[in-house]
């Protein structure tokens, strides 16, 4: 009887593992589509025989200028903030077990983004140090909703609100810079109320990767007690989890993640309360997804920033289009589910 | 099983300032259902709380072989300690298999997916929880009986010689009441686990444990098998309940009726 139950439950964990692997394949392979359409396409539309020979370093007329310093920064940016977002986002959702408790919902993104801007159109200040204040902000912003909602008893529901809360102060902080800066600076200001691609150039790349790549792998490592984490605090301190090590690291991680994506791109609406519920549709309830939600937000950015350059006879940032779709989203989760997960 | 010994020695505990159970000394036997009782608030949970690490002391420790618990590496203790809070949570949609995996976490390596021996744990819990044609299903599909079943199982998995169950039957209605109760008793007396768990309904308690606790306002006023502790006296002085003690026709142990007002006047 053990035997056949043996072979039963390793069956369905075959056939969930394999699953899971499959949609992160497929998710993969849509997100090099989108990062090889972004590419190709622009005012010129060229060959993808072109775009490799220009990435592999030939000098040709026209093409690498076109697509090594417009299209190859934009398309990277794009790319690993929304991988960052996206990964940042279903770490905190799983860790709170609250679909609305993302980083871009309570506040946290808009802290980076209020730092970011501060520093960029009153200080002056770029590169490094921007992105360093925006963490240090996204920090402090977590942690005093964290403080707030936990007067009393800890509960996700009051982080959520108090979350939602600090995001509406912080949006009018930002309004409020964005008024008295100057003319001029205002348009690339504009980055910091949504979130856009434009004008980014080659030089900010190397270091938002390397923060990625870094929180990524921690955050990797961490996954399995995450996983644990998410039965709740009981389980996971009987179950022999070093909860407070572990929800700080995860917590650090994910807000650097966020300001240094926001730092770059703005703060992309929706990506990292998005990416999650997406991602663990497609991988299967009960697997680890913080791979597969790091691709959607990848895929989500880039298939945004595709369709806001080139779907409408105008122009659309980034974040307006991600805007849109994600928008619908949390409505659904706040008027449909009332009662389930996800809901306050 | 291994044989164990584990103790409250002048325990302080509760929440923030609030002090609940003050220099609270107490032994837990080895290889028997211990059931806790005492009225709503009277500090029952916190005691099994505090045993199973979810509450830290303030003063005096929870020793188990007589080594303070707080010393002893998190997921070395997870293997010798577990516990079924009163109402767990699961990932939405997550299927049997894979909650009840979940408690094979503390004998995981830190790479490195599950083992044979995790596979067999896995195995054999659902097969003593009865739930094996279960094993695929989501867990949102599953009632309210075959749900405790699962986190049962899943505290099975973990395999620890000591299990917490904080009142694993309030949620249920009589006839799953009694099953999980059923298989917590096979479970002791197949494997010799030590199962400490706070029960409402006093006449289950008397039915399904060897060894009970009795406590009020964060005091132990009784400890003893069940027919020392189920007395008249006792329950008058515990719950502040008039009763009269017969025997349960079936278990032969005490069962009580209460008076109340209406009846007697």
């Amino acid at each position: 009887m053990i035997e056949n139950t043996k072979q039963t439950v390793r069956i369905g964990f075959k056939r969930r593992k394999r699953r899971a692997q499959l949609a992160t394949i497929g998710l993969v392979v849509l997100a090099l589509f989108c990062m090889i359409l972004m590419l190709v396409l622009g005012n010129t539309n060229y060959s993808l025989a072109t775009v490799f020979d220009v990435l592999l370093g030939q000098k040709i007329q026209g093409a690498s200028f076109a697509i090594g310093t417009i299209r190859l920064p934009r398309m990277l940016a794009g790319a690993f903030t929304g991988f960052a977002l996206g990964l940042a986002g279903s770490v905190f959702q799983k860790m709170l077990r609250n679909t609305l408790a993302s980083p871009d919902i309570v506040g946290v993104s808009a802290g980076s983004s209020m730092a970011a801007v501060f520093c960029i159109l009153i200080l002056g200040m770029s590169g490094f140090m921007v992105s360093f204040v925006a963490c240090l902000v996204g920090l402090l912003c977590a942690l005093l909703i964290y403080a707030l909602a936990n007067i009393g008893r800890f509960s996700t529901s009051r982080f959520v609100l108090i979350g939602i809360g600090m995001q509406s102060a912080i949006q009018a902080v930002i309004s409020y810079m964005m008024v008295r800066a100057n003319q001029y600076e205002v348009t690339g200001a504009m980055r910091w109320l949504s979130g856009s691609l434009n004008g980014i150039q080659m030089k900010s790349i190397p270091l938002l990767v390397g923060v990625v790549v870094v929180f990524t792998i921690v955050i990797l490592l961490c996954e399995r007690n995450l996983n644990i984490l998410e039965l709740g605090e009981d389980l996971a301190t009987v179950l022999g989890v070093r909860i407070n090590f572990y929800r700080i690291l995860l917590i650090v991680s994910s807000v650097c993640l966020i300001a240094f994506a926001t730092s770059v791109a703005g703060p992309i609406a929706f990506v990292s309360f998005l990416a999650g519920p997406i991602a663990v549709r497609l991988v299967g309830p009960g697997r680890s997804y913080a791979l597969a939600a790091g691709m959607v937000g990848l895929i989500l950015v880039l298939a945004a920033d595709l369709l806001g350059q080139f779907a409408f006879s105008t122009r659309f940032p980034v974040g307006v289009i991600t805007g849109v779709v994600g928008a619908p989203y949390l409505l659904l989760l706040l008027f449909g589910k009332r009662g389930k997960k996800g809901t306050l | 099983m291994k044989q164990h010994s584990l103790e409250a020695r002048h325990i302080v505990a509760g929440y923030d300032k609030k002090i609940i159970l003050d220099d609270v000394s107490v032994t837990i036997p080895d290889g028997k259902i211990t059931v806790i009782i005492g009225s709503n608030a009277s500090g029952k949970s916190t005691l099994l709380k505090t045993f199973a690490r979810l509450l830290l002391v303030q003063k005096g420790g929870i020793y188990l072989d007589d080594q303070e618990i707080g010393t002893i590496p998190t997921k070395e203790l997870a293997k010798t300690l577990g516990l079924l809070p009163q109402t767990p949570i699961a990932p939405e949609g997550i299927s049997v298999s894979d909650l009840v995996a979940r408690g094979r976490f503390p004998y995981q390596k830190f790479m490195g997916g599950m083992s044979d021996e995790d596979l067999s744990a896995v195995a054999n819990a659902l097969d003593m929880m009865g739930i094996a044609d279960l094993a695929d299903r989501s867990i949102d599909e599953l009632s309210g009986g075959q749900r405790q079943r699962v986190w049962i199982a899943m505290a099975l998995a973990q395999d620890t010689d000591i299990l917490f169950l904080d009142e694993p039957t309030t949620y249920l209605d009589i006839t799953y009441q009694i099953d999980i109760l059923e298989l917590l008793k096979e479970l002791n007396e197949k494997h010799h686990t030590t199962i400490v768990m706070v029960l409402h309904d006093i006449n289950l308690s008397a039915r399904y444990a060897d060894h009970m606790i009795a406590v009020k306002h964060g005091e132990i006023v009784a400890t003893g098998s069940p027919s020392e502790i189920v007395t008249a006296e006792n329950i008058k002085h515990v719950f502040g309940l008039d009763c009269l003690i017969i025997e349960d026709p079936v278990s032969k142990t005490p069962m009580i009726v209460p008076k109340g007002n209406y009846f007697t006047k």
